[in-house]
């Protein structure tokens, strides 16, 4: 295998051995606590613990919250209010979790965006960013589940739209969207089935957080400059590494504190800032709000599906290629899960012989731009689809797109990058000074 | 930056009905009306939310219902702090519908204010946070952030926004108001001028009652700000501290590897 | 010679160093894991007090029951608890009735009563609802009776069914028909299966025609 050679838990007392020939438990949390990790990993590594721990607290206060939330849509609306007027601290516990989603998906783009720019993706690792991308799915599956269940004005609202999107697949559509929501509309069959999968999905998750976790605790971490451990011998690989613990322990802890210093604060000071009003009105199949807009998290994706109309030449090409199967709304469907599709492709696309951006001149600017990109995609995502927004939407799609299957598989061949440290010992001593420095006698 | 940018991005979305609405109709305007419970440390002023419930009481009651908001909660701490006994009383002159007896009775402190569809007027138990009363600029929600979300606001400037002009639309009389989004409402101006007497001999024009029933319908959206505030408070405080003893256990655990000239133990 | 001092007393400077930078870095590492600890319990905490009963619930421990419209020799029943509670004004003759049974004749000698102490003897006096004004009935409102008052609850001690009143059974206080209990007409099991005397849940008057339950 090819882990980074480090000490190995050895059973002491008898007590120990008796439980490691039967179960090697301690030793693997040993293996995962102490595990060799990059000394050069930066301050954008900390949003792995940062996610951890949104997972954990969203299921602890979503555990919590089941226990007072009624799942049936005459009383899903007035059990919220029984949880935030009676129940013990539920108010707290409600927004903690309502925001808690926020806080997740905040951490879950910086942590993707990372990856993207320091080729963490790239061999051997497209294995833990595949998984990545399959949490990522699952995350806003269950985020939209959720989001229903308050059964309001905008939870239903939402629930007809995204589940439309099954709708627009040829031919098995109607089928599909009547079969998910369990009848002809969004009703008390599809409240009690959101809740149900919205109480399982995140054990999913933890799996595939699991998988996750032990496929690059398989290849070691990346760090920021892409340059593997030395993994000839233990001397070799400590000059390299440090263990998790103490080391980034307390680093991700400090950083979890001060997340979470800010985070209280928008919880206890504005805890609806994020939320959309019209959620407070209870669900009513009589009347549309004026404009539906998912939760910010998933606004560059709905700037995508909604930027291909039958008036984009491209929609009209397929459409006529495959005789009308592909309308402008399947089209759409199809672009936007295709954009994450592509993301989940990056590996691959990605030609470059350096791994990290920061010693790629050319790349450096793309990615930038697609930062940019993918802001720009967030807030037309919740401007009304009218021009000048919808041209807008169609450019920043292309550029999504173009990112991905033009420019990264292009700037592999065309640019020549600079030359990444030989190590990352000398990565790090660049930054803080070499064990010699240190050595020197202080007095 | 990033996070800055998507905070500000995020908060887009709640901007855009008011947006689209105020393109549509006329000029939505807006008071900016400065409550008690305002920012981090704002508290409610329990004169005022008693004043009220004493507007809620003889103006709104008779077409809005508070289905969700419990008679007890009058004597809550943090809420208008009704004295029990006048909870008791002030039950006892509501009638609700018993469905164990099948019958009206007179109302206990454990029931709720009576719901009230009978003219279709809207519920008003949340109303103060199912409107936002600021928005932008450019649908990116940053006035949020330094007015608040407005909607005890909108409340109040609805009430204020009449400007005396009313049309006939498909048999329902409709009134020109500033703040409602398309510029006309259904609802007739519910308050003028000395509508109330209030028993502590409080400014009783049109504008002090509108503020005094918004900041009572504030409460009953959220009753629990205070202790929330507080617990906000108190969460940011711990984990202020514990950020700056990790800082401080951090930086000395990285010491010896950063070429520091600190001496291993 | 004075080169090895030196060096010893370097030696114990630095070790005395040591010592101080040792007890500084502990007490930062002993307050980063305590205020770790406190900040972990304090968000622990309402995990566990969000099961308690909520206010809606805790609100419906005490209820007022209005008893201005109830005739001597008649009783209401009303829910509290999710139990049917009896609320009895006995004529005179039930309260002579109950207080002339003897002690020995009753199968369950405790009064039952969680207004009393909890080894209180079962008399009628010990059963019966402390009167408004107080016990001596010295300062009682014109009409009433003292002890008039019985306030139960409404379920037999045997099995859990709801006992019949109005002078029923042999006893001519109440009469559970699932299995044949008799209660005289202070509530106290006479004969038949239950083995205690019907519970007196905590009540008392909080103004002349209102009783407060809990």
């Amino acid at each position: 295998m090819a882990g980074i050679p480090h000490d190995h838990y050895e059973p002491k007392t008898s007590g120990e051995k008796w439980l490691h020939s039967r179960l090697p438990i301690v030793g693997l949390l040993y293996d995962t606590i102490m595990i060799p990790t990059p000394k050069n990993l930066n301050w954008m590594w900390i949003w792995g613990i940062i996610l951890t721990f949104c997972l954990a607290l969203q299921i602890v206060t979503g555990i919590v919250l089941a226990m007072h939330y009624t799942p049936h849509v005459d009383l899903a609306f007035a059990s919220i209010e029984h949880i935030m007027r009676d129940v013990n601290g539920g108010y707290m516990l409600r927004y903690l979790h309502a925001n808690g989603g926020s806080l997740f998906f905040f951490a879950v783009y910086i942590h993707i965006f990372r990856g993207l720019y320091y080729g963490s993706y790239k061999a051997p690792r497209e294995v833990t960013w595949i998984i990545g991308m399959l949490i990522y799915l699952a995350m806003m599956a269950t985020g939209f589940l959720g989001y229903v269940l308050p059964w309001g004005q905008m939870s239903f609202w939402g629930a007809t739209v995204i589940t439309g999107l099954f709708g627009a697949i040829p031919f098995v559509g109607d089928a599909l969207q009547t079969w998910l929501l369990g009848g002809p509309a969004v009703d008390n069959a599809t409240l009690n089935r959101f809740f149900s999968l919205h109480y399982l999905l995140p054990f999913v998750i933890v799996g595939l957080v699991a998988v996750h976790i032990w496929a690059f605790h398989t290849t070691g971490n990346s760090n920021p400059s892409g340059v593997e451990v030395r993994r000839g011998s233990k001397e070799e690989a400590e000059k390299d590494t440090v263990p998790f613990w103490p080391y980034f322990v307390i680093k991700d802890l400090f950083a979890l504190a001060v997340i979470l210093a800010i985070f209280w604060a928008v919880v206890g000071f504005m805890p609806n800032y994020l939320g959309h009003p019209d959620n407070y009105i209870e669900a009513n199949p009589m009347v549309t709000p004026i404009h539906i807009v998912p939760e910010w998290y998933y606004l560059p994706f709905y700037a995508i599906l909604r930027a291909f109309t039958s008036e984009v030449w491209v929609v009209q090409i397929a459409s006529f290629v495959t005789g009308g199967i592909v309308d402008a709304k399947f089209f759409g469907v199809i672009a936007m899960f295709g954009a994450i599709f592509v993301m989940a492709l990056v590996p691959w696309l990605d030609t470059s012989s350096v791994r990290s951006g920061k010693y790629r001149p050319m790349f450096k600017w793309w990615f930038y731009l697609l930062v940019i990109d993918f802001i720009v995609l967030m807030w037309l995502g919740s401007m009304p689809a009218e021009e000048p927004y919808a041209s807008y939407a169609l450019i920043a799609t292309a550029y999504w797109f173009g990112y991905f299957l033009i420019v990264l598989p292009l700037l592999g061949v065309l640019e020549k990058p600079d030359a990444p440290p030989a190590t990352i010992e000398e990565d790090f001593d660049a930054h803080y000074g070499s064990d010699a420095d240190a050595s020197t006698p202080a007095e | 930056m990033f996070k800055k940018l998507a905070i500000s991005t995020a908060l887009s979305l709640a901007l855009i009905p008011a947006a689209v609405v105020a393109a549509g109709g006329g000029e939505q305007h807006i008071e900016d009306f400065d409550f008690s419970f305002e920012g981090p440390f704002g508290v409610y002023d329990q004169n005022q939310l008693q004043r009220g419930l004493h507007v809620y009481t003889d103006l709104c009651a008779a077409c809005h219902g508070l289905k969700y908001v419990p008679l007890r909660t009058l004597a809550d701490e943090g809420g208008p702090e009704l004295p029990m006994d006048q909870v008791r009383a002030y039950a006892e002159n509501i009638d609700v519908f018993d469905p164990e007896l099948d019958d009206y009775r007179s109302a206990t402190p454990v029931d709720h204010f009576p719901a009230n569809d009978g003219v279709g007027a809207p519920d008003l138990s949340v109303m103060a946070k199912a409107r936002a009363g600021f928005h932008g600029p450019y649908g990116l929600g940053i006035n949020q952030m330094f007015k608040g979300m407005g909607g005890p606001e909108y409340i109040a400037s609805i009430l204020t926004g009449y400007t005396g002009h009313e049309k006939e639309e498909a048999g329902t009389t409709l009134y020109e108001n500033t703040a409602f989004p398309g510029g006309w409402i259904a609802m007739q101006p519910p308050i003028e001028d000395e509508s109330i007497d209030f028993m502590d001999g409080h400014a009783n024009d049109l504008h002090h009652i509108a503020e005094d029933v918004s900041a009572f319908l504030m409460w009953t959206a959220e009753p629990k700000m205070m202790a929330r505030k507080q617990v906000g408070f108190i969460g940011v405080l711990m984990l202020a501290i514990l950020s700056v003893l990790l800082y401080l256990t951090n930086k000395r655990i990285w010491a010896p590897l950063k070429g520091k000239k600190i001496k291993q133990s | 010679m004075f080169a090895r001092l030196g060096v010893e007393i370097g030696v114990n400077l630095v070790s005395h160093a040591e010592d101080h930078e040792g007890t500084r870095r502990d007490f930062l590492y002993y307050a980063t894991a305590g205020t770790g600890v406190v900040v972990t319990g304090a968000a622990v905490w309402p995990l566990i007090n969000q099961m308690n009963p909520s206010a809606d619930v805790q609100a419906m421990s005490s209820i007022r029951v209005d008893v201005e419209d109830v005739e001597v020799g008649t009783q209401i029943s009303v829910k509290y608890l999710g139990k049917p509670v009896f609320i009895r004004r006995r004529a005179e003759k039930e309260i002579a009735e109950a207080r002339a049974v003897e002690m020995a004749d009753l199968p369950d000698k405790i009064a039952r009563n969680e207004n009393e102490k909890p080894d209180a003897p079962a008399t009628d006096a010990n059963r019966a609802l402390t009167p408004f004004a107080g016990q001596d009935g010295a300062d009682l409102p014109p009409g009433a009776v003292a002890g008039e008052w019985l306030v139960m609850v409404g379920v037999c001690t045997h099995l859990g069914c709801v006992p019949i009143g109005e002078g029923a059974g042999d006893f001519d206080g109440w009469f559970c028909p699932c299995h044949g209990s008799h209660y005289d007409t202070a509530g106290r099991i006479r004969k038949g299966p239950a083995p205690k005397n019907l519970a007196i849940p905590f009540a008392g008057f909080v103004d002349e025609t209102t009783i407060q339950l809990g």
